[in-house]
């Protein structure tokens, strides 16, 4: 891992012994890499459940937030476009993700936030079926969750 | 070929509005073709907005993202008439670089 210098590279490290040590008690041989480095999360995309996603992605588990207002529509017509935002007042965040809880693969889209960038995301994404679509949002090394349930008339998920 | 990245910068004093619109099939792996096989996954899984150099957003994508994504987000620091670069790699390795003037 070629951490840069600086505050971050220790973060990154101090992050990195911590995944190593939890890495025993996970499973799949996954590790809660999103906050630690910045390398596309495969392992989590891989995931079938909204659970496993997260723990691959975060490597811990969500409390809800009213602090994250979930903008999604009450019933989509089209599973194949749903237009999902997500706004919050939280501070310090550092990332953002959706998760479909009844998708093949739970997770659909995670987004990374630097500092000076605002906490809001909109996107589009695909549903398969009439479900509940999970926000997740990193802030200040918590995690933090907002739910909603779509209707979907039609999957989008095809076959 | 023409870029499959278009993006609408908007600055309005503190924050610069992001909008960007990439042309990409998206196919989830779980479709099948008028034949009955299946289309294989095709998706981006990483696209990067940079301003300045040092990235302001970042998403990582599945494949249960839409057809020719549509992403929008604001970031602090910039202003009109500044740049930024988008740039995507899909997983089959194919990439897509452009930038855009901050209006």
């Amino acid at each position: 891992m070629n951490a840069p210098p600086g505050p971050l590279a220790t973060r990154r490290l101090i992050l990195a012994s911590v995944a190593l040590i939890g890495l025993g008690n996970l499973p799949f041989g996954s590790r809660p890499a999103h906050a630690a480095n910045d390398k596309y999360p495969e392992d989590a995309f891989k995931q079938k459940s909204q659970a496993d996603a997260i723990k691959s992605l975060y490597g811990r588990s969500a409390e809800p937030s009213d602090k994250i207002k979930l903008d999604a529509p009450e019933i989509a017509e089209n599973g194949a476009v749903v237009p999902i935002s997500v706004t919050t007042t939280l501070d310090k965040v550092t990332s953002i993700s959706f998760l479909v809880a009844e998708n093949p693969n739970a997770l659909a889209a995670s987004y990374r936030i630097p500092e000076g960038t605002i906490p809001t995301v909109a996107n589009r994404l695909k549903m398969a079926k009439t479900t509940n679509v999970l926000v997740i949002v990193e802030a200040d090394g918590k995690l933090f969750s907002a739910t909603k349930e779509v209707k979907v008339t039609v999957g989008g998920c095809g076959g | 070929m023409a870029s499959t990245i278009r993006v609408r910068a908007t600055n309005n004093g503190d924050i610069t509005e992001v909008q960007a619109l990439i042309q990409h099939p998206m196919d989830s792996g779980f479709v099948k073709d008028a034949k009955g096989e299946i289309i294989p996954a095709h998706f981006i899984q990483e696209l990067k907005f940079e301003y300045d150099g040092k990235a302001v957003f970042v998403a990582d994508w599945g494949p249960a993202v839409s057809k020719d994504p549509y992403v929008k987000f604001s970031f602090k620091g910039a202003k009109k008439g500044d740049e930024i670069k988008i740039s995507w790699v899909d997983n089959k390795g194919a990439s897509d670089t452009t930038t855009a003037k901050i209006s």
